[in-house]
């Protein structure tokens, strides 16, 4: 019993060695719509079914490039509705009985995944690519950055099928998907660059308008420095 | 305008005066300016260190007016919404999203707190440097003492807002602190949450704490600082009083009026400032991770324990000194003395008016001793801020605990070794360097 009690109060640390997994780096921006529109299809599409991404409402993804019609005819599955939020149309009570755990709120799961190890891009970019068969699990997946997700592999038929090699601990694919490796890699940055759009949508803005106000606190300091130095002139 | 035409001031107020006449027949609005700062006299040879006390003052008007305006959309509410998602939570998203402008108002703020403690604490290194806390000043000290003590109220109460889950899990362990206090603490923590735990209730008052009582006694401090100040006069670098040497008319012969020469010099310091704040909030308002934690990006979840809690950059030296207490005395837990410990740590600050001995105040004219000690000092506070933000481990508890002892002993010593230094002679009038 002492034994069980121990492994249990140590089994997070060993989660923790081992989610120390290297993560590869994610080198998509947010500035390409079309790797943002690209983006939200999927995330509507395998993502949406389960998460929310209940802060932010359908109509700021005009500000991806598509127009309100584009999105209430091929992105809106759950509303009709061009001001609502990109909700789950499960309950989330409902689905804390069918997983275990209601799947989380992903509109800021860019931010949150952040760490000393990498951006949370890098993160969800080496995720989403981490999944391999695994048949101890309930859902017949596991992750390698993520160890026993209660997560399935939604992009399976996507990507394929992986398997961990055991030996040199290196995922392989077994069953290729409808994809090609690279093309897969493209579709998740895609998918990420929509993620990190979503977490924070005006941060392009953010930085185009702090450019502004650099700028013009430079001439102000240029202003205050030479009435300063005129007002201390007999100063000595 | 006839200028000539206009009567003499009427101490009546009636018509025939100006407005002003008016005014200060019935408030002095004139003679307030002239004694704060037309005629308020400081040292002329004020040096960079001088900046962080407008400075504090302008980031203290940027939290309160950013403040007020997100108070009109935050929502103090520990519900889940429809979307599974805490109302607090989600109230700060809808600020960053749905109020126009309100991401900029909202990271003004965050941005803000972080940049309210570094002034402030270069601000009282700027009073380690030059002895500002020393006689006739220990008042001016102690209301500062105060005003930090009740500014890390304001930020740790403040913090909790977001709830997220470092808002969520860093309250339950300071709170939690306050139970190791004996007698009262159980009783005690549980007042300050207002319920077994933190929760609905926890929000509330803490948002209450953050919007009304600790401005309202920030605001009331702040005056006393600055008329304490103003009854003194300045320190400056060389810690000279400027007041011991008058002009014929009164007036110190090293003083100039703050305006217009101060009031013109800060605003070179205040868009210096702006321009370091601006590049903070629109290119990384995040801050690493330090400013705005990662964590805190999930909502608060009193079911899942982070693996690691660390609180807000500010707060980390304290928390190490905090965590380097481990060890039972007197039959009380290692938790109680390490509570002490870091009440003691910042505290301390305000015996420093009766621990300073040395005859001199400035550093400009101290020796050695005081150099070396003070270098220490900072480097101390730098590994005990570190050190906070790490997971806990044997190495960084023994480095800690050296870092605590050193950090009291600077202070406890401070009554022998600030006598013993070798002093330069001070000279009659302040130096500009």
């Amino acid at each position: 019993m002492k034994k069980f009690l121990m492994a249990l109060l140590f089994a997070p640390l060993t989660v923790l060695a081992s989610g120390g997994a290297h993560l590869d780096h994610w080198s998509g921006g947010v500035g390409d719509k079309a790797a943002l529109q690209n983006g939200a299809k999927l995330f509507v599409n395998y993502c949406l079914n389960c998460h929310g991404a209940s802060h932010l409402r359908y109509n700021k993804l005009t500000e991806i490039g598509l127009t309100e019609q584009q999105v209430k005819d091929s992105l809106m599955f759950t509303s009709d509705k061009i001001g609502d939020q990109m909700r789950v149309a499960a309950r989330s009570d409902e689905q804390k009985q069918w997983f275990g755990a209601a799947p989380p709120d992903l509109t800021v799961i860019s931010r949150a995944r952040a760490s000393e190890m990498g951006s949370g891009a890098d993160w969800l970019y080496t995720y989403l690519r981490s999944f391999y068969r695994d048949e101890k699990r309930p859902t017949g997946w596991n992750n390698v950055v993520f160890e026993n997700v209660g997560m399935p592999h939604v992009l399976y038929e996507l990507q394929g099928v992986q398997v961990l090699n055991h030996e040199t601990h290196k995922l392989e694919l077994a069953v290729p998907g409808k994809q090609t490796p690279a093309e897969f890699d493209k579709s998740v940055s895609d998918l990420v660059a929509f993620m990190v759009w979503m977490a924070e949508p005006n941060q392009l803005y953010r930085q185009h308008l702090g450019w502004f106000v650099l700028a013009f606190l430079a001439v102000l300091f240029v202003l205050a420095y030479a009435l300063k130095k005129n007002y201390w002139k007999d100063i000595h | 305008m006839a200028a000539g035409k206009v009567e003499k001031y009427k101490s009546d107020g009636s018509l025939g005066g100006n407005a002003l006449e008016w005014v200060d027949a019935r408030f002095p609005a004139t003679s307030l300016w002239k004694e704060h700062l037309s005629e308020y006299y400081a040292p002329k040879n004020f040096n960079f260190w001088y900046f962080f006390g407008s400075l504090a003052l302008l980031v203290l008007v940027i939290q309160i007016v950013t403040g007020i305006f997100l108070v009109m959309h935050y929502k103090p509410d520990a519900a889940l919404n429809a979307n599974g998602v805490p109302v607090a939570f989600a109230s700060v998203e809808y600020i960053m999203r749905d109020v126009p402008g309100g991401w900029l108002i909202r990271y003004m703020h965050s941005t803000g707190a972080s940049a309210f403690f570094i002034v402030v604490y270069l601000h009282m290194f700027r009073g380690l440097l030059y002895g500002s806390y020393r006689k006739p000043r220990e008042l001016t000290w102690l209301f500062g003492v105060g005003i930090f003590l009740v500014l890390m109220g304001e930020a740790f109460f403040g913090y909790l807002l977001p709830w997220g889950q470092m808002s969520f899990w860093g309250a339950q362990v300071i709170v939690n602190l306050f139970s190791a206090l004996p007698l009262i603490g159980p009783d005690l923590s549980l007042i300050i949450r207002g319920d077994f735990v933190v929760g609905d209730a926890t929000l509330n008052r803490f948002f209450s704490f953050h919007v009304i009582a600790f401005p309202l006694v920030l605001l009331g401090l702040v005056a006393a600082h600055i008329l304490a100040l103003h009854e003194t006069g300045s320190n400056n670098p060389d810690g000279i009083e400027i007041k011991a040497n008058k002009d014929a008319n009164g007036i110190p012969r090293d003083g100039i009026p703050f305006h217009p020469y101060y009031t013109v010099k800060d605003v070179v310091g205040v868009v210096v400032f702006l321009m370091v704040f601006s590049a903070v909030l629109f290119f990384a308002p995040e801050g690493g991770g330090y400013f705005l934690e990662y964590n805190n990006f999930y909502p608060a979840d009193p079911l899942k324990t982070p693996p690691h809690i660390a609180p807000v950059w500010y707060f980390t030296p304290y928390y190490s000194i905090l965590r380097a207490m481990v060890w039972n005395f007197f039959g009380l837990d290692a938790k109680f003395w390490g509570v002490v410990a870091m009440g003691a740590s910042v505290v301390i600050f305000a015996f420093m008016p009766w621990l300073d001995r040395s005859p001199v105040k400035s550093i400009r004219y101290r020796g050695p001793i005081y150099k070396t000690l003070l270098t220490l000092f900072v480097i101390c506070f730098f590994i005990l801020g570190y050190l906070g933000t790490q997971p806990p481990s044997r190495m960084g508890e023994l480095v800690s605990q050296i870092c605590t002892l050193f950090y009291f002993g600077f202070f406890l010593g401070m009554p022998w070794w600030s006598r013993m230094d070798k002093f330069k002679p001070v000279p009659e009038r302040v130096t500009m360097k």
